[in-house]
C-alpha cells in the first residue's frame, strides 16, 4: 500500500506492507537511524518518536497508521547549528553512557518540557518511567532534564527582560 | 525481530464505515484502535487477523461527557485522556487511580479504553474498575445498538461478548450522589500487569452502606467482581472491621492462578488486603465523610 508520512516536516511517500512497523519505516525506508529499535515489545522506549505531537513507542504502531500524519524524530531536535537544550543537558550532565536509550529519552523529555516547563524530579521520573536505561541509573538523565528546564527558564527570563 | 504476519489494512471513515468493513471481511477482520494490545499479540502470532480495520480517525468515538445522569466514555478515548479528565476524577476517582498505574505514560498516549476492554486480558485494570462501578458497555452493529452490563462483557480470558461484525463504542456509568471510589494495585514495576488489584465504589445512605461495588483483577475473580463481598457490605456500617471482613469474603471466592508474578496464596492475600484498602479510600472520598459525619452515625 502507498502511504505518505510527514517526518520532521518533510512528506515521504513509500510503498509499504501494511504490517510494517513505524520504527522500521523510519529507520529502513527513510534511513533516519537516530530512533533506536530496542525490545520490540513496547517495554524499553528506545523507539519513542512523536506521532501527531504525542510520544509513542514506534515499535507498536504500524507505518500505515501514520499515513497522512506527522512524525517527529530525534533528528529534528537540533535546529541549525544549535543543539536543543535537552540535547545539551544530556551532554553536560552525562545523561548517557552507551546512548541506546537516549533518542527515546530525549523525545519524551522534550515533550515533557513543552507541557511542564518546570518539572520536579518525581515528575521527570514518572514521564520516563516507560523507558529503560541500563547505564545511568536514571540519576543523570533526571539531572539532564532539569538542566534543560533551568536553561530554558533562564532563556525565557532573559528574553522577557530584554523586551520592555 | 518481531513483526506481524501479512495483513490487509483498511481505514474506517465513520462508525458506519467500520461496521461495513467488518461485515465485508467477516470474522477474520479485527478492529485496530491504539494497537498497543493487538500489535504485540500479532507479533507473537497469538492474533493473526487477515484484515485490520483502523478506527483511529474516528474522533466521534473519543470523548468523556456527562449524558443525562451518566458519564459516557467513548471507546476510542486514550488512557492519557481518561487519566487527565477532571470530569472522571470528580465523579469516579477510581478511574483516575487505575489510569495512573496502567502501562506507562507513553503507552497511555495511544492505548485506548475500548481496546483494553476488548483485549480482555484477565489482569486488565479497567475491567475491574468498570465492574466495581457496574458500568454498561454500548455495542454497535449494522442492526443497531445493544447494551451489556460490564459484568457480562467478558466471556473468558481474551474473550468478550463483542461478536464479529460488532464494535464497542461507549462505556456508560450512572452518576449517583453520596458515592466514593478508589483503585489500589500491587505491581512489580511500571508497565507490568498487576500481581493483584482491587477497585471499590461505595454509596452511603445515612450511616450505612446503601450500595457497594467491588472489582478485582488478576486474582481469578468471576466477572472481575466480588459479588459476595458486595452483598455483605450492603446495609452494613462502614468501617475497618466491615472492610476487613469484605476483603476476606472477596478472597475466599477468588481462584488465583500461580505464575511468575506470585503464588496463589499471595494473590489471595492481596485480594483481601487490597479490597479492604480500596473500600477504606472509597469511604474517605464519599461526601458524607468529607462533611464530617462519622461513619456509622445514625443518619
Amino acid at each position: 500500500m502507498q502511504i505518505t508520512v510527514t517526518v520532521n516536516g518533510t512528506a515521504y511517500t513509500r510503498d509499504v506492507e501494511a504490517r510494517l512497523l513505524l520504527i522500521h519505516f523510519i529507520r529502513d525506508e527513510l534511513r533516519l537511524t537516530g530512533s533506536h529499535w530496542g525490545c520490540d515489545t513496547s517495554n524499553c522506549g528506545a523507539c519513542v518518536v512523536w506521532l501527531d505531537g504525542r510520544p509513542v513507542k514506534s515499535c507498536t504502531v504500524l507505518a500505515a497508521m501514520a499515513d497522512g500524519h506527522q512524525v517527529r524524530t530525534v533528528e529534528d531536535l537540533a535546529r541549525g547549528a544549535g543543539l536543543d537544550p535537552v540535547q545539551e543537558g544530556f551532554a553536560r550532565c552525562h545523561g548517557l553512557q552507551c546512548g541506546f536509550c537516549t533518542p527515546g529519552m530525549m523525545m519524551t523529555a522534550r515533550w515533557l518540557l513543552d507541557h511542564v516547563p518546570d518539572p520536579d524530579e518525581a515528575t521527570i521520573r514518572e514521564a520516563i518511567s516507560g523507558q529503560i536505561c541500563r547505564c545511568t541509573g536514571y540519576e543523570n538523565i533526571v539531572r539532564s532534564v532539569r538542566w534543560a528546564a533551568e536553561h530554558e527558564a533562564a532563556a525565557r527570563a532573559a528574553e522577557s527582560g530584554s523586551q520592555p | 525481530m518481531q513483526v506481524p504476519a501479512h495483513v490487509e489494512y483498511e481505514r474506517a471513515a465513520s462508525v458506519e464505515h467500520a461496521l461495513a468493513l467488518l461485515a465485508r471481511f467477516g470474522p477474520e477482520a479485527r478492529i485496530l484502535a491504539g494497537g498497543h494490545s493487538l500489535i504485540p499479540m500479532m507479533k507473537l502470532r497469538l492474533a493473526q487477523p487477515e484484515v485490520l480495520v483502523d478506527i483511529n480517525g474516528l474522533a466521534e468515538l473519543g470523548y468523556l461527557r456527562l449524558d443525562g445522569a451518566e458519564l459516557a466514555i467513548g471507546a476510542l478515548t486514550r488512557h492519557a485522556e481518561l487519566l487527565s479528565s477532571e470530569l472522571a476524577a470528580a465523579h469516579f476517582p477510581i478511574l483516575t487511580d487505575a489510569e495512573k498505574v496502567i502501562a506507562d505514560p507513553v503507552v497511555r498516549n495511544w492505548g485506548t479504553i475500548g481496546g483494553s476492554l476488548c483485549q480482555a486480558d484477565p489482569s486488565e485494570d479497567l475491567s475491574a474498575a468498570f465492574a466495581a462501578l457496574k458500568a454498561t458497555m454500548v455495542i454497535r452493529s449494522p442492526d443497531g445498538t445493544r447494551t451489556v452490563p460490564a459484568r457480562e462483557f467478558h466471556t473468558g480470558p481474551y474473550e468478550t461478548v463483542v461478536a464479529p461484525g460488532e464494535l464497542l463504542t461507549e462505556i456508560r456509568i450512572a452518576v449517583r450522589p453520596g458515592g466514593g471510589s478508589s483503585y489500589v494495585k500491587v505491581g512489580r514495576r511500571v508497565g507490568d500487569w498487576p500481581v493483584g488489584a482491587a477497585g471499590a465504589a461505595l454509596w452511603l445512605d445515612g450511616g450505612v452502606i446503601g450500595a457497594a461495588g467491588v472489582g478485582l483483577t488478576a486474582v481469578g475473580a468471576r466477572n472481575f467482581a466480588a459479588a459476595e463481598a458486595e452483598e455483605f457490605l450492603s446495609g452494613a456500617r462502614p468501617g475497618p472491621d466491615t472492610f476487613r471482613r469484605a476483603g476476606e469474603i472477596a478472597a475466599e471466592h477468588c481462584r488465583p492462578v500461580p505464575d511468575q508474578r506470585g503464588p496463589a496464596a499471595y494473590k489471595r492475600h492481596l485480594a483481601c488486603e487490597l479490597t479492604a484498602r480500596a473500600l477504606s479510600r472509597a469511604l474517605d472520598r464519599a461526601p458524607q465523610a468529607a462533611d464530617g459525619a462519622a461513619p456509622g452515625r445514625a443518619g
